[in-house]
């Protein structure tokens, strides 16, 4: 495999923004994890999804 | 006064005190030895306010981490989630758009910056539009939002004091002392090599935090329980545990994204960001920095540990110092306690360094001595990160901690106006320079009449054609600074009104292989040059 690597793997970029700048998609209590309401599980699980994008974009993109 | 107002009857606790001291020593002398660490002349600005540049990915996750995640924030996140509840999370969703962008952006910075020998970010915008004046405006906001920031970190400090007992101003002051002392003798490697134990300590304190506090206030479900209930009892303000309505989730979500927007525009955050060896170091470690927003979401949920366990303090600042009193044995407060207070040393050090670099390149450099040497620029930044501590220590004695703080909010809307001269500028140089200064003044006054009408609360309630849109008052300044430069440029450009050059050249911006040779330009090359020689005969 040879050549650049497709610029649309920074689009996994966007993900975390769409995920959490739009408080009406996680701002409830239920579905509860343990006891912890929704909107405090959902933000605490896109720190390390956000982590694991940015580390896959790291990796496809990096010049060797 | 200000000591007055933050400060409650706290006994004096022997034992946290002497574990607090004996840390805060140990910080002390690691923050001496660091001046031979990795040794170089620090009779250099690149040496003494970027450690050389090449600091690798570890060391510079520690300072960038240790310089992002203050000691005010510890203290004011839980503070503000304690008092309001569900808003004050922001800073999590905050903590976690940033490094999507900076991962975009600050690799251009970082080559751009290197090939040119800049050490701000001031520095880059009068070398891309041949600009002193744009320089100096970019400079003189990176002070003017610096200053308080610096101040807000002896916050910190002052309240673990006042929470061991310890009254008055002078522990703030010898701590500032030895502060400012080491800063002057080892540079950017002082607070790199005291994040280090400064972040161990932290992590230690929370990880033990939020195992072991939980399992006395009944886990992790009695304690949203419990501050579910007690949130809306709370004055002046109610609270809530999840955002309801429009106007609170508007103000989270731009609270959110106009943060994380501005956080990388600070001159502190730029120069963790240079002093970092390559631009790929930058990138792994917007992989790798979510590490400290977990952190940081959990410092938020000791806010709410407070309200399960009953604490009453005096003022919400106090939440998290008195749960650790309460919960904790007095030498593991000690430890706690420290953590904070060392956790106010880094960020202190990097921000009046940052500022020392701005002022000498930019005011010093361009405008009072253009025939600086290197090692003449290397002590003026010197003297002024003493003054600028100096500076810091004078508001936060004399002045009421409420104008640091306003001055604070004040500070991110402020320098949230240099993203169009500097992220816009990284990308294209079709922006004109006088529709840049005009959107910068625009947004500054805008931001600053909007956060005073408020009483400076961070939101605004705009009303936009009969729609009222609650929403950080930095993003609105931010619109109409934007606005401004894109109708002012065009209008310029078709006038034909002389623009200036551009010393940056395109290639300049493209990212080069990890240990590549950087080709140097601009005036400090001859010595950069042989820092770029020991970088790469460094392993």
């Amino acid at each position: 495999m040879k050549g650049e690597p497709s610029r649309w793997w920074y689009a996994l970029l966007a993900l975390p923004l769409l995920g959490l700048l739009y408080p009406p998609l996680y701002a409830t209590r239920s579905p509860e994890l343990a006891g912890v309401p929704f909107f405090y599980w959902y933000q605490f699980a896109w720190v390390l999804v956000s982590a694991v994008l940015t580390a896959v974009v790291y990796r496809v993109m990096r010049r060797p | 006064m200000t000591l007055a107002l933050i400060t409650e009857a706290h006994g004096t606790n022997t034992t946290a005190l002497v574990v607090f001291v004996v840390l805060f020593g140990l910080v002390t002398i690691l923050g001496f030895v660091a001046a031979g660490w990795r040794r170089a002349k620090l009779d250099h600005i690149d040496e003494w306010g970027l450690g050389g540049r090449r600091f690798g990915t570890v060391v510079t996750w520690f300072l960038l981490g240790g310089d992002l995640y203050t000691a005010y924030t510890f203290i004011a996140v839980p503070a503000l989630v304690f008092g309001v509840g569900a808003i004050g999370f922001f800073a999590l969703p905050y903590t976690i758009v940033m490094y999507p962008l900076v991962f975009i952006v600050m690799p251009r910075m970082w080559s751009v910056c290197r090939a040119n020998g800049y050490a701000t970010p001031a520095d880059f915008v009068r070398g891309r539009y041949a600009s002193r004046e744009l320089g100096l405006l970019v400079a003189f906001t990176g002070l003017l939002a610096t200053m308080p920031y610096i101040a807000l970190q002896l916050v910190g400090m002052q309240v673990v004091l006042g929470a061991l007992g310890v009254s008055g101003d002078w522990p703030l002051v010898i701590a500032f002392v030895i502060l400012a002392a080491y800063t002057f003798k080892s540079g950017l490697r002082a607070p790199a090599l005291i994040a280090i134990v400064k972040d161990t300590l932290i992590y230690v304190t929370i990880l033990v935090a939020v195992i072991y506090i939980p399992s006395k206030i009944g886990g992790f479900g009695a304690m949203f329980d419990a501050a579910e209930k007690a949130l809306p009892t709370h004055t002046p303000k109610p609270g809530t545990l999840i955002p309801v309505g429009a106007d609170a989730q508007i103000a989270y979500a731009t609270l959110a994204f106009g943060s994380a927007l501005a956080l990388f525009l600070y001159p502190h955050a730029v120069t963790a960001v240079l002093s970092a060896k390559s631009a790929q170091t930058v990138r792994r470690n917007t992989a790798l920095l979510p590490a400290y927003t977990f952190v940081l979401g959990l410092i938020a949920l000791l806010g709410y540990m407070a309200i399960a366990r009953g604490i009453k303090p005096s003022n919400p600042n106090f939440a998290v110092p008195d749960l650790f009193l309460n919960v904790f044995p007095s030498w593991f407060v000690g430890f706690a306690f420290a953590a904070i207070a060392i956790g106010a040393l880094v960020p202190a050090a990097v921000m009046s360094i940052a500022a020392a670099n701005l002022f000498t390149r930019s005011i010093y450099k361009a405008y009072l001595r253009p025939a600086a040497s290197h090692a003449d620029e290397a002590r003026i930044a010197k003297i002024v990160s003493l003054l600028v501590k100096v500076g810091a220590l004078v508001i936060i004695v004399t002045l009421p901690t409420k104008y640091a703080i306003e001055l604070q909010l004040l500070g991110g809307v402020w320098i949230l106006q240099t993203l169009p001269a500097i992220v816009v500028g990284l990308y294209t140089r079709w922006l004109h320079r006088w529709a840049l200064v005009a959107g910068w003044a625009v947004g500054m006054v805008l931001g600053t009449l909007m956060a005073q009408s408020q009483d400076f609360a961070p939101t605004y309630p705009l009303d936009l054609f009969g729609t009222k849109i609650n929403a950080y008052t930095g993003v609105f300044a931010l619109a109409a600074n934007l606005v401004v430069t894109l109708v002012l440029t065009v209008a310029l450009r078709a006038a034909a009104v002389r623009d200036g050059g551009d010393e940056t050249e395109s290639a300049d911006f493209d990212e080069l292989a990890e240990d590549a040779a950087y080709p140097l330009r601009g005036a400090p090359a001859p010595a950069s040059q042989t820092i770029s020689a020991t970088a790469t005969a460094t392993p």
